[in-house]
C-alpha cells in the first residue's frame, strides 16, 4: 500500500500535468489551432466523460451484485450512436446554426427563446447533476481511503479530501472554462485535458483487465470458465429493467448537460461525429470488456474487501500490484475529475445565462440601464456559478455521507435529466411542438421524479421527512413515493421512470396540440426541424485563408478600406504572421465583431461574421435583432426625413415672407423717397429765398414781397403735404373715426364748392342738379366733402378747356344720368350694395355722383396711375398739391362704405362716387 | 446731408473769391429745373453773382436748349417731367461737343445711390436739395475754374 503522502504528491503532479496540457491547448488554439486539437479522435475521447467514476468503479460493483445489468448503461449510448446517428447530427447542426450554449439553451431556443423554460431546465439539470457530482467526490475519497496509509499529511480524511478535490476542480474549470466568453463557447484546454483523462482511464481499466485475465487467471479460456462458475452467469435477466435502463442511458447521453456540452457545444466539425459514431461505441466496448472478469476475480479473491464497487482497485492491491493500483487510482481520479469539470462548466453556463444574467439585467435595467460591460458580468456570473455548483455537490456528498450505492445515485440523476427528452426529440422532429407542451411535460416529469426518487433519496441519506414519504402527504397513500398510485413498487426506479416519462410525454403532446405557438416559436420550430435544409455543415474554419479574405472584404465595406486594412494588419502582426491577413482565431473574430458592431450594431455584426466564418447560419433571433436595428435606423432616418421636409417647408415659407418683406421694403423705400422729394422741393425754394432775404446785398421792395410770397406759399405746401400724409396714414391704418350723421347731399356739395373756391373764382363753371341732390345720407359729412373738394380742385387744376366746365350729376343706379355711361366698365371693384360702416338706419338704394369736366381728359397710359400716391399728371407741374389727393379720396370712400372710380372713355375726365345707405328722397 | 460749407471760415473765403471771380469772368449758366420757384431762386442768386443765367423747365427739350445756348455750366435737376436728368447727362457725355461740359446735378431724393450714379455718369458736382446759396456759388465757382475735372467738386455725402 502506498502512503497517503505519496498519493497526494502523485495526485498533485497529475493535476499539474492536466493544467499544463490544457494551457498548451489553449495557447495553440489562440494561434490558429493544432491539428490534434481539431481531430475526430480528440472529439471521441472527450465524449468519454460519459464514463465517469460511476462507470469506472460502479460497473464492476453492479456486475458483482446484479449480473450483466451494467451493460445497459453502455447499450443505450451505443444504440443511440449507431441507430440514432441522425438525431445526434441534427442536434450538432442545430447547436452550431443557432449557437446553442447548453441543453437549457437548446430547449429555450426551440420554444421561442423562453426564459422560463430555460430556467426550468437549468434547475432540473442542477438538481439532477448535483448528486452525480457528489458521487464523483465520493468515489475519489473512497479510493483514497482504500488505497492510502496514514502519512505526514495525516490520514485520509474523506471530508477534507472531497473539499480539496472540489476546490481544485473549481479552480481548473474557472481557469480553462471561463478564460473568455468565446464566440462559440468552445474550450480547447478543457477538451484536451479530458481527452487525456479518457486515455488514462481506459488504459487503467484495460491494464487491470489484462492483469486479471492473464495474471490471475490463465488466459481467456480459464476466465470464461471462472465466469461460468460465478453467480453472475446465473443472475436472472429482468427484461423490463433491461429495457428501462437501456432507454434511460440512451436518453442520458442526449440530455445530460455535460454530454450536451462535449457532443454539441465543443464540436468544431460536424464530420467528427461520423468518426465518433463508431469510435465512441468502441470505446465503451473496450472500457466494459473486462468488467465481468474483474468482478468475478474480485468476488473470488480474498482480501478485496466487501465493497464490490472498489474491486477495480482492490484486486490489483490484493495481488501486490501497487503500480497497477496507482494507474487505476489515476484512472478513477480522471474519470471523476473530467466529469466534474465538464458538468461544472455546462451547469455554470446554464446558471449564469438563464438565471443570474437575466436577474442581473432586470435589476440593472432599473438602476442604470445597460451601462456595464455585459461580457464581464457574464464571466463573473459564470465563475461564481462554477464554484456554486461544486459547492452544492460537496454539500450533497457531506449530507449523503457516502452511504448510498453509487449506481443508484447515477440512475436517479439519469432519470432527472431524461425529463428533457420528450421536449428535445419533439422539438427537433415535430414542428407542432409548443412551449406550453414542453413546459407542462418537463414540469410534470420534474415533479414526479423529484417526489418519487430525489426526495426519498435525500431523505434516506439525511434521515428527513420520513412519515410524509411513507404514508403520503396528508395520509393519502397513493401519493406516497413508496406506493405511487397504490402500486407496490418493487422497483422504484422503473416505476418512477415509467410514470414520470409517461406523464411527461403525454402532457407534452397534449399541451402542444391544444396550444398555439407564438410566431417566434413557429419560426424556430421550422429552423430546428428543417435545419438541414437551410444550414451548412460546420467544416472547421480554423486556418482558412479564404475566410480571412472574405472577412477583410466585408470589413472594408463596413468600416472603410483604410481602417479595415490597419485592423487586419495589426492582428496579423500580433499573431506573428507574415502578410496582412491574420488567422481568423476566436480572439480575432471577437475583436473584429466588436469593431463592426460599432458601425452596424452588435446583432448585425455577429450575423455577418458568423455567416462568413460559417460558424453558424443566421438564426431567427439574429434576423430579429438585425431587423430591430434596421428598424431603429429606419425610424431615425425617417425622422431625419421629416425634419428635412419641415426644414424645406420652413425655408420656403421664410423665402415667401422674405420676398413679401422685400416688396414691402421696396414700396416703403419708394414711398420715403417720394416723401423726401416732396418735402425737399418746397424747402429748397424756402431756404434759397430766405437766404437771399437775409443777405446783406439789398433786394428791391417788389422782389422782397415776391420772395416772401413764395416762401409763404411753399410753407403752406409743406403743411398741406404733412396734413395729407398724416391723413393717409390714419386712413390706411384704419384708425380713422367717422362722425356718422344724417346729412343732405346738397349741403355737402355746397360746402365742398365753397371750400374749393369754385363758385367765387373765375375760370370753371359748375353745373349742378339741386333737385337730385336733395337726398338725405347717413355718412361723415366732413370726409365726404373732402372727397368732393379733391375732385373739384382736380378739375380746376387739370381741365384744359378754353371754357372749363364741371358737371355734377346725381342719380340712382339703373336710372342713369341720361347720356352718362351709368353702367360703364369703370364701376370699380366694389360690387353690390355695401352697407354703411356706421350701420345706418336703413339700407336704401345706392346713389351715384359723377364729376365730369369738358377738358381733354386723362391720357390712357396714365389712367392706371391716377390713384397712386404722389402721382400727378404731367400737365400739372407747378400745380400745388403733393399728388396724394386721389389716393386719400379713394381711402375715404372705402371707409364710408362707398367707392371712388375713374370712368374711362372719350371726352373730359370723369370720376364717379358711389354712395351707400341712402336714407330717403327729400320731400 | 448737405455739406455745411457755409459755416466754415474756408468756405466763407471761397465765397468771396467766387463772387469776385464771377463778376470778372462772366459765363453762361443753363438751369434745367421744373419747379418754377426753385428756378427763380437759382436764377436770382447766380445772376447776382455775375452769371448769364438761362432757365428751362422741361426734360425733353433740355438737350436742344444746351445745343442752342452752349452754356459754360449746366445745372441739371434729376426729377424732370418728360425726361430724367440722368438720361440727359448720359446723352451729353456721349456727344463729343458736350462731353466736357461741366454739369452740376441737383436732386431732392437725397439718396447716396443717386449721387453715385450721377458721378458714374460723369457729373462734375452734385447737390442735394435743399442747399445753401453759398454752397451753390462755391461749387459753381470751382467748376468754372476747373472745368475739365469731372467729379472733383460737390458735397461729400
Amino acid at each position: 500500500m502506498l502512503s497517503f503522502d505519496a498519493l497526494v504528491v502523485v495526485c498533485i503532479l497529475y493535476v499539474m500535468g492536466l493544467f499544463a496540457v490544457a494551457f498548451l491547448a489553449e495557447k495553440s488554439a489562440q494561434q490558429g489551432g493544432a491539428k490534434w486539437l481539431n481531430s475526430p479522435i480528440t472529439y471521441t475521447l472527450s465524449l468519454s466523460i460519459y464514463a465517469t467514476a460511476w462507470t469506472f468503479y460502479g460497473a464492476v460493483g453492479s456486475a458483482a451484485r446484479s449480473g450483466l445489468e451494467f451493460l445497459t448503461i453502455y447499450l443505450g449510448p451505443t444504440l443511440v450512436f449507431v441507430g440514432w446517428y441522425w438525431v445526434l447530427r441534427k442536434m450538432v447542426r442545430i447547436g452550431r446554426a443557432q449557437r446553442i450554449t447548453s441543453i437549457a439553451d437548446m430547449i429555450s431556443s426551440r420554444y421561442g427563446k423562453s426564459g422560463g423554460l430555460a430556467a426550468l431546465v437549468t434547475l432540473l439539470a442542477v438538481l439532477g447533476t448535483t448528486p452525480y457530482i457528489a458521487l464523483q467526490l465520493q468515489s475519489v475519497t473512497l479510493s483514497f481511503s482504500v488505497f492510502a496509509q496514514p502519512g505526514a499529511f495525516g490520514s485520509p480524511d474523506s471530508d477534507a479530501t472531497a473539499a480539496w478535490i472540489a476546490g481544485g476542480m473549481a479552480l481548473f474549470t474557472i481557469i480553462f472554462g471561463t478564460r473568455s466568453l468565446d464566440l462559440n463557447e468552445r474550450h480547447p484546454g478543457v477538451v484536451s485535458a479530458i481527452a487525456l483523462e479518457a486515455i488514462v482511464k481506459l488504459a487503467a481499466i484495460l491494464a487491470v483487465g489484462i492483469f486479471v485475465v492473464w495474471g490471475v487467471a490463465d488466459g481467456p479460456g480459464d476466465m470464461l470458465a471462472r465466469i461460468e462458475e460465478s453467480a453472475i452467469a446465473h443472475e436472472p435477466l429482468n427484461g423490463a429493467r433491461w429495457l428501462g435502463l437501456t432507454v434511460l442511458s440512451g436518453a442520458a447521453i442526449l440530455c445530460l448537460p455535460r454530454m450536451f456540452q462535449v457532443l454539441v457545444v465543443e464540436n468544431s466539425d460536424e464530420r467528427h461525429l461520423s468518426v465518433a459514431g463508431w469510435a465512441f461505441p468502441l470505446y465503451l466496448l473496450l472500457i466494459s470488456l473486462f468488467v465481468v472478469p474483474i468482478a468475478v476475480t474480485g468476488m473470488s479473491l480474498p482480501g478485496t474487501g466487501d465493497n464490490p464497487d472498489l474491486y477495480v482497485l482492490t484486486v490489483p492491491l490484493s495481488q501486490g500490484q501497487d503500480g497497477l493500483a496507482m494507474l487505476v487510482f489515476l484512472g478513477g481520479f480522471s474519470a471523476a475529475t473530467s466529469m466534474v469539470i465538464v458538468a461544472a462548466l455546462a451547469l455554470s453556463t446554464m446558471v449564469s445565462n438563464h438565471i443570474v444574467v437575466p436577474l442581473w439585467l432586470r435589476v440593472a435595467r432599473q438602476e442604470n440601464p445597460m451601462t456595464g460591460d455585459m461580457r464581464r458580468v457574464a464571466l463573473i456570473a459564470r465563475r461564481i456559478s462554477i464554484a456554486g455548483v461544486l459547492f452544492l455537490g460537496l454539500m450533497y456528498y457531506r449530507q449523503s455521507g457516502g452511504t448510498a450505492e453509487l449506481a443508484s445515485i447515477g440512475l436517479i440523476s439519469f432519470l432527472g435529466v431524461a425529463q428533457v427528452l420528450p421536449a428535445l426529440l419533439g422539438g427537433i422532429s415535430w414542428r407542432g411542438a409548443t412551449r406550453v407542451g414542453a413546459a407542462l411535460g418537463i414540469g410534470a416529469g420534474f415533479v414526479i421524479w423529484g417526489w418519487l426518487l430525489l426526495l426519498p433519496n435525500i431523505a434516506e441519506t439525511g434521515g428527513l421527512i420520513y412519515p410524509i414519504l411513507s404514508e403520503g402527504p396528508f395520509g393519502i397513500a397513493w401519493l406516497s413515493p413508496q406506493t405511487p398510485l397504490g402500486l407496490q413498487a418493487t422497483d422504484p426506479l422503473l416505476t418512477a421512470m415509467v410514470l414520470s416519462l409517461g406523464v411527461n410525454t403525454l402532457l407534452f403532446i397534449l399541451g402542444s396540440l391544444f396550444s398555439f405557438p407564438s410566431p417566434l416559436e413557429r419560426l424556430q420550430g421550422a429552423q430546428f426541424v428543417n435545419v438541414f435544409e437551410h444550414s451548412q455543415p460546420l467544416m472547421g474554419w480554423r486556418g482558412a485563408v479564404g475566410t480571412a479574405d472574405d472577412l477583410l472584404i466585408m470589413a472594408q465595406r463596413v468600416m472603410g478600406t483604410g481602417r479595415a486594412g490597419r485592423l487586419f494588419a495589426n492582428a496579423a502582426r500580433t499573431q506573428g504572421r507574415d502578410g496582412n491577413l491574420p488567422e481568423p482565431t476566436p480572439d480575432f473574430l471577437e475583436h473584429l465583431e466588436k469593431e463592426l458592431a460599432g458601425s452596424v450594431g452588435a446583432a448585425t455584426a455577429h450575423a455577418m461574421v458568423a455567416q462568413i466564418t460559417g460558424a453558424a447560419s443566421v438564426s431567427v433571433g439574429d434576423l430579429l435583432a438585425v431587423a430591430d436595428e434596421t428598424a431603429q435606423i429606419m425610424e431615425y432616418s425617417s425622422q431625419l426625413e421629416t425634419k428635412s421636409e419641415e426644414l424645406v417647408q420652413s425655408a420656403r415659407r421664410l423665402r415667401e415672407v422674405n420676398t413679401k418683406l422685400t416688396e414691402l421694403s421696396v414700396q416703403k423705400d419708394a414711398f420715403l423717397t417720394q416723401i423726401s422729394h416732396e418735402l425737399r422741393t418746397p424747402m429748397t425754394s424756402i431756404r434759397a429765398f430766405s437766404e437771399i432775404l437775409m443777405q446783406a446785398d439789398p433786394v428791391d421792395a417788389a422782389a422782397r414781397t415776391r420772395f416772401s410770397r413764395i416762401i409763404h406759399d411753399e410753407s403752406q405746401r409743406l403743411t398741406r403735404l404733412l396734413d395729407d400724409l398724416l391723413d393717409l396714414s390714419v386712413l390706411e391704418n384704419g384708425r380713422v373715426t367717422l362722425n356718422m350723421a344724417e346729412v343732405t347731399l346738397g349741403d355737402v356739395m355746397d360746402r365742398a364748392l365753397n371750400a374749393a373756391g369754385a363758385e367765387t373764382q373765375e375760370g370753371i363753371v359748375i353745373h349742378r342738379d339741386p333737385a337730385a341732390e336733395a337726398v338725405t345720407l347717413w355718412t361723415d359729412a366732413d370726409r365726404l366733402a373732402q372727397v368732393f373738394i379733391n375732385l373739384i380742385s382736380n378739375a380746376q387744376k387739370y381741365c384744359d378747356a378754353d371754357k372749363p366746365e364741371l358737371t355734377i350729376t346725381v342719380f340712382a343706379p339703373g336710372s342713369g344720368p341720361g347720356s352718362g355711361p351709368g353702367s360703364g366698365p369703370g364701376n370699380g371693384p366694389g360690387s353690390g350694395p355695401g352697407s354703411g360702416p356706421g350701420n345706418g338706419p336703413g339700407n336704401g338704394p345706392e346713389l351715384l355722383v359723377d364729376f365730369a369736366d369738358n377738358g381733354s381728359g386723362i391720357p390712357a397710359r396714365q389712367e392706371a396711375l391716377i390713384f397712386e400716391k404722389f402721382s400727378r399728371l404731367e400737365t400739372a407741374h407747378g400745380a400745388p398739391g403733393a399728388g396724394l389727393g386721389l389716393a386719400i379720396s379713394l381711402e375715404v370712400m372705402e371707409r364710408l362704405g362707398g367707392e371712388l372710380s375713374f370712368l374711362p372713355g372719350p371726352g373730359g375726365a370723369r370720376f364717379r362716387v358711389r354712395l351707400p345707405g341712402l336714407v330717403r328722397q327729400a320731400a | 446731408m448737405t455739406a455745411h460749407a457755409d459755416e466754415t471760415p474756408e468756405a466763407a473765403t471761397a465765397t468771396a473769391t467766387t463772387t469776385t471771380m464771377a463778376t470778372t469772368r462772366a459765363g453762361r449758366i443753363l438751369i434745367v429745373e421744373d419747379e418754377s420757384n426753385i428756378l427763380e431762386a437759382l436764377s436770382f442768386i447766380l445772376s447776382r453773382a455775375g452769371w448769364d443765367v438761362r432757365g428751362h423747365g422741361k426734360g425733353e427739350s433740355a438737350l436742344a436748349e444746351v445745343a442752342r445756348l452752349s452754356p459754360d455750366i449746366l445745372v441739371l435737376d434729376v426729377m424732370l417731367p418728360g425726361r430724367s436728368g440722368f438720361d440727359i447727362l448720359r446723352e451729353l457725355r456721349a456727344d463729343t461737343a458736350t462731353a466736357q461740359l461741366p454739369v452740376l446735378m441737383l436732386t431732392a431724393k437725397g439718396q447716396a445711390k443717386d449721387r453715385e450714379l450721377a458721378m458714374a455718369l460723369g457729373a462734375n458736382a452734385f447737390l442735394t436739395k435743399p442747399f445753401s446759396n453759398t454752397e451753390l456759388l462755391e461749387v459753381v465757382a470751382q467748376m468754372s475754374s476747373a472745368p475739365h475735372a469731372p467729379g472733383g467738386a460737390g458735397e461729400e455725402g
